[in-house]
C-alpha cells in the first residue's frame, strides 16, 4: 500500500469501494452467464466472454489488489509478464493445424 | 538468527514496497505464466480438432456460477480482513478471515460434487481432451485453493499471535496472503467462461 | 539463540545463512556434475567401441557387459537432465548466486532466508527423486532430456519419476529466483544504485527473471504429460497412434507439438540461464585481473537485458523440422539472428577490456580468458542452426551436440570453475594450490577441445545424434575412428578433474591463508567483508561510493567501491 500509513477514515472509504466493486462483479457475472444462453457464433462469443472476463479481472486487480495505487517496480514486473503471457496465447493461433489434420482429427 | 533484514515491515524508501510485497507479486507473475501455459494448451487442443464440445452442454453451469459468486465474495472478505487490521480491529479481522475460509470450503465442496458427478457417469480425463483439460486446469486451480486455505488458516490461527508483537508485519502478511487469494479468484474469473460458457 | 550457540545440524545442515546454503548447492552440484560426467564416460566407451564390454564395471551394468541400446538411451536422457538441472544451474545460480549476490549488494543475507533454505532442500529432494529413476522397473527415463511425446508418454520406464522430480526442481528454482530479485533490488547498501551493480548481479537478476517466467510453462507441460501417463489423457497423443502393431486405446486428438512448444518455451531461456551467471563471473574475474574498468559497462548491462528478453521469443528454432509453416519459422529465424547481436556485444565488451590491460595470468584468469574463444565457437556454430536452410542438414546431428557443448562445457563450466578458484579465498580464507590449478586448466582445455571439435565435422557429414552405434550407416562408419579420439580425450578430461576436486577439498584445511580480506585487490563489495565473512556479512554497514571496476588508467591503482575517496 502507500508508504504513508492510512488513517482509519481513509480505510473506511476504501472498504465502501470494495463493496461497490463486489456489486459490479456480481452484475458482470450475471451478464456473462446470460450471454452464454444466447449461443452466439463462436468467435463472437469468445471475444465477448474475454472482454467481460478481462473487465472483471481488472476490477479485482486494480481495487482488491490495490494495483491502482501500486509502485513502479510492481508495474514493470507485470508489464513484462503481460507481454510473455500474450506470446503464449497468440502462438497457438499461428500453428498450421491444416497440415497436421490427418493425425489431429479424433 | 542474529541477522536483521530490513524492509520487512516498513517499505524500502526507494522502491516503496516491503520485501514480501515485491516477493509475492513476483511469485504471482510466475503463476500467470503457469496458468497461461495451460490456457495456451487449451487453445492449441481446441483449434486442432473439429469436435470440441460446448462447455454449457456438458458441464454444470448453475453450480459453477454459484462457485463464481462464492469465490468473488471470498475475495471481498479477505480484503475486508486486511482493512480490519488497518483499522486495528482484530475481532473484525477474525470474522472476515473465517468467512473467507468458509467460502473456500464451500467452493471445494461444490467442486467435489461436480467431479464426483462426472466420475459417477464414467467420465474421466481419459474420456476426451475436453474433459482432460477441464480436470487438469480446475484440479490445479483447486490445489491452489487448498494452498490458500492452509496459509489463511495458519494466519487466522497460530499466525495471528504476530499481531501482538509486530502488528505492521502481520498486516503485511495478510495483504500478501490476500494478493495470492485474489489471484486464485482471477484465474477462476477466466476459467469459468472459457470452460463452462463457450 | 545466538548464532554461535546453535547445534551443528541447525548451523550447517538446515542453515538459513546464504553462505552455507551457497556452499551446500556447490557441493551437491559438484557431485551431480561428476555423476553426469560418469554417465557420459560410459556412453563414450560404447561410441568408441560399439558392443564391446565395458572394462571393470561392465557386468554390473548389463548382462553382456556392453551397453544395450535401451540403456544407452537412458544414459543419454539422464546425462542431459542431470548436467543441466542438477549440475550447471544449481552451481551457477544456487551456489554462486546465493553466495555472492547478498555480499555484492552489501546485504546481511537473502531477503527470505528460510525460503532460501527450503529452495535448497527441495532441490536436494528433487535430485534424489531424479536419481531414484535409475532403480525403477523398466529403467531410467529414456526419451531424451527433452522428453518428447509420444515416446515419453508410452514408455514403460521411470519417465513419471522424471516428471515428478522436475516439479520439485522447478519449484526450487522459482523460490530461489524470487529471493535473488527481491534481495538485489530491496537490500542494496547505501549508495548502490542500479548502475553500480557488478555485472555478476545484473546477470543473476536477469537469470532469475528468466527462471521465474519461463519455468512455469514447463511445469504446466509436465503436469499435462503426467496426466497422459497416469490418468490416461491424450494431451500429446494424436489420433490413430499405433504402437508395436496395435492401435493405442486412448481418446486421441492430442498434439505432440504442443509439448515441444511448451518445453522449448522454457528450455530456450534455460540455455541463457546456463550462460548468464558464467558471463557475470567472467566479467568479475577479467576486470580484477586486467586492473581496468570493464569496457562499456552500460552497453553490457543493456545487452544482458535485451538478451534476456529476446530469449523468450526464439524457442521454435529448436523445432524448425516439425513443419510449422513459413510464417512461424521465418519469425523465429529472424528473432534468432537478432539475439546473436547482444551475445556478440557481450563478448566484444569483455575482449576490449583486455586491450591495453595489465593482465595477471592467475588460474581464474586462465579459465576466464579461455571462456572467450570457447563461447565464441559455441555461439558462431549456432548460426547455421538458427538459419532454417542450413538447419535442414544439421538438425539432430552431431553438429548440434558440438554447438551446445561448446557453450556449456568449455563455456559455462570453465567460467564456473574459474569462479571457484577466484572466490575460494573469500569463502574459505585460503588460496587453492596454483600448480594443481594450472595443471587442471591446461589438460582440461586441450582435452575438451579434442572431445567436441570433431563433432562439427561429424555432424556436417550427416552423423545423427542419440545413436547407439553409428557404424550401421556407411557415413557413420566412415567417421567411426574419430570416436576413439573423442572418447580417449573424454577420459583424459575426466582424469584432469581429479586435481581440481582434490584441490577444492584439501585447500580448505591446508591451503595458503590469505593475508587480507581482498587478496585479489578487487573492487566489488564482497571483498569488503572478511574472508570468510561472519554470519551477518558486514558487522559495520558498508557504503558504496563509486562504480564497480574503478581502476586508475595510468597507475592501475585500485579504487574499491566501498572505500571513501582519500582527501
Amino acid at each position: 500500500m502507500a508508504s504513508e500509513p492510512m488513517s482509519v477514515e481513509e480505510v473506511k472509504k476504501h472498504t465502501k469501494i470494495y463493496w461497490v466493486i463486489f456489486g459490479c462483479l456480481l452484475l458482470l457475472t450475471a451478464v456473462t452467464v446470460g450471454i452464454s444462453y444466447i449461443h452466439l457464433p463462436f468467435t463472437f462469443a469468445v471475444i465477448l466472454a474475454l472482454v467481460v472476463a478481462t473487465t472483471k479481472a481488472s476490477l479485482v486487480a486494480l481495487y482488491f489488489m490495490h494495483l491502482i495505487s501500486e509502485k513502479t517496480a510492481i508495474y514493470l514486473t507485470l508489464a513484462l509478464t503481460a507481454v510473455l503471457f500474450a506470446v503464449l496465447i497468440v502462438v497457438p493461433w499461428m500453428v498450421p493445424y491444416e497440415t497436421m489434420r490427418s493425425w489431429l482429427v479424433s | 538468527m542474529a541477522v536483521h533484514i530490513p524492509y520487512i515491515d516498513k517499505p524500502n524508501p526507494v522502491t516503496g514496497v516491503t520485501n514480501a510485497k515485491l516477493g509475492i507479486w513476483l511469485f504471482l507473475a510466475s503463476e500467470v505464466m503457469l496458468f497461461g501455459a495451460l490456457f495456451s494448451a487449451l487453445i492449441t487442443l481446441r483449434l486442432g480438432v473439429s469436435d470440441w464440445p460446448h462447455g454449457y452442454a456438458v458441464l454444470n453451469v448453475p453450480l459453477a456460477t454459484l462457485n463464481t459468486v462464492v469465490l468473488i465474495f471470498s475475495s471481498v472478505t479477505v480484503v475486508m480482513a486486511w482493512a480490519a487490521l488497518k483499522m486495528h480491529n482484530l475481532k473484525q479481522f477474525r470474522t472476515y478471515m473465517s468467512l473467507t475460509l468458509l467460502m473456500s470450503f464451500i467452493f471445494l465442496g461444490i467442486k467435489a460434487i461436480e467431479y464426483s458427478t462426472k466420475f459417477h457417469h464414467g467420465i474421466s480425463p481419459a474420456t476426451s481432451n475436453f474433459y482432460a483439460i477441464y480436470f487438469v486446469i480446475t484440479g490445479l486451480h483447486g490445489l491452489h485453493i487448498i494452498g490458500g486455505i492452509i496459509v489463511n488458516a495458519y494466519l487466522l490461527g497460530p499466525g495471528s499471535k504476530m499481531w501482538k508483537s509486530e502488528p505492521e508485519r502481520f498486516t503485511g502478511r495478510i495483504e500478501c496472503a490476500g494478493l495470492y487469494w485474489h489471484f486464485v479468484d482471477l484465474v477462476w474469473i477466466f476459467l469459468f467462461p472459457i470452460l463452462y460458457l463457450l | 539463540m545466538s548464532h554461535h550457540e546453535m547445534p551443528f545440524w541447525k548451523k550447517y545442515i538446515f542453515s538459513t545463512d546464504h553462505k552455507v546454503i551457497g556452499l551446500q548447492y556447490g557441493i551437491t552440484a559438484t557431485f551431480f556434475l561428476l555423476f553426469g560426467f560418469f554417465l557420459m564416460i560410459l556412453m563414450r566407451w560404447q561410441l568408441a567401441y560399439p558392443g564391446i564390454e565395458i572394462p571393470l564395471i561392465g557386468k554390473a551394468i548389463s548382462e553382456t557387459g556392453a551397453l544395450t541400446p535401451e540403456l544407452y538411451n537412458a544414459l543419454g536422457a539422464m546425462h542431459g537432465t542431470i548436467m543441466i538441472f542438477l549440475g550447471v544451474v544449481p552451481m551457477g545460480v544456487g551456489a554462486f548466486g546465493n553466495y555472492l549476490v547478498p555480499l555484492q549488494v552489501g546485504a546481511c543475507d537473502m531477503a527470505f532466508p528460510k525460503l532460501n533454505m527450503m529452495s535448497y532442500w527441495v532441490y536436494f529432494v528433487g535430485g534424489v527423486i531424479m536419481m531414484m529413476s535409475f532403480l525403477m522397473p523398466g529403467g531410467a527415463a529414456a526419451s531424451g532430456w527433452t522428453s518428447y511425446p509420444p515416446l515419453s508418454v508410452i514408455s514403460n520406464n521411470a519417465q513419471t519419476v522424471w516428471l515428478l522430480a522436475m516439479v520439485f526442481l522447478i519449484t526450487s528454482s522459482l523460490l530461489g529466483s524470487v529471493n535473488t530479485i527481491v534481495t538485489a533490488i530491496q537490500l542494496r547498501a547505501k549508495g548502490l544504485n542500479f548502475m553500480r551493480w557488478p555485472i555478476h548481479v545484473w546477470a543473476q537478476v536477469t537469470t532469475a527473471f528468466l527462471l521465474l517466467l519461463a519455468f512455469p510453462p514447463l511445469e504446466g507441460a509436465a503436469v499435462l504429460q503426467l496426466a497422459d501417463r497416469v490418468f490416461g489423457s491424450s494431451f500429446f497423443l494424436p489420433s490413430g497412434l499405433v504402437v508395436s502393431g496395435e492401435k493405442l486405446a486412448v481418446a486421441g486428438g492430442g498434439n505432440p507439438l504442443l509439448w515441444q512448444h511448451l518445453f522449448w518455451f522454457l528450455a530456450h531461456p534455460e540455455v541463457y540461464v546456463l550462460i548468464l551467471p558464467a558471463v557475470g563471473i567472467v566479467c568479475e574475474i577479467v576486470t580484477t585481473n586486467c586492473r581496468k574498468p570493464l569496457y562499456g559497462y552500460k552497453t553490457m548491462v543493456y545487452s544482458i537485458l535485451f538478451l534476456g528478453f529476446m530469449s523468450f521469443v526464439v524457442w521454435a528454432h529448436h523445432m524448425f523440422m516439425t513443419g510449422m509453416g513459413v510464417t512461424l519459422s521465418s519469425f523465429f529465424q529472424a528473432t534468432t539472428m537478432i539475439i546473436s547481436i547482444p551475445s556478440v556485444i557481450i563478448l566484444t565488451t569483455i575482449l576490449l577490456t583486455l586491450w591495453g590491460a595489465s593482465i595477471r595470468f592467475s588460474v581464474p584468469m586462465l579459465f576466464a580468458m579461455a571462456f572467450l574463444p570457447m563461447f565464441a565457437i559455441g555461439g558462431l556454430t549456432g548460426l547455421p542452426l538458427g538459419l532454417t536452410a542450413s538447419d535442414i542438414h544439421l538438425h539432430d546431428t552431431y553438429y548440434v551436440i558440438g554447438h551446445f557443448h561448446y557453450v556449456v562445457a568449455p563455456g559455462s563450466l570453465f567460467a564456473l570453475m574459474g569462479g571457484v578458484y577466484y572466490w575460494y579465498p573469500k569463502f574459505s580464507g585460503r588460496q587453492m594450490n596454483q600448480f594443481l590449478g594450472k595443471l587442471h586448466f591446461w589438460v582440461s582445455f586441450v582435452a575438451i577441445n579434442c572431445v567436441f571439435m570433431p563433432m562439427f565435422l561429424m555432424g556436417s557429414k550427416g552423423v545423427s545424434r542419440r545413436m547407439y552405434d553409428q557404424t550401421q550407416y556407411s557415413h557413420g562408419a566412415a567417421t567411426q575412428s574419430w570416436n576413439v579420439v573423442m572418447s580417449t580425450a573424454a577420459f583424459v578430461l575426466l582424469l584432469a578433474q581429479i586435481p581440481f576436486i582434490w584441490n577444492m577439498f584439501t585447500a580448505w584445511k591446508t591451503g595458503k591463508k590469505v593475508e587480507n580480506d581482498n587478496p585479489w585487490e578487487a573492487t566489488t563489495l564482497e571483498w569488503a567483508a572478511s574472508s570468510p565473512p561472519p554470519h551477518e556479512n558486514f558487522p559495520n554497514p558498508v557504503e558504496v561510493y563509486r562504480n564497480p571496476y574503478t581502476y586508475s588508467a595510468t597507475t592501475r591503482k585500485v579504487l574499491p567501491q566501498f572505500i571513501p575517496q582519500e582527501g
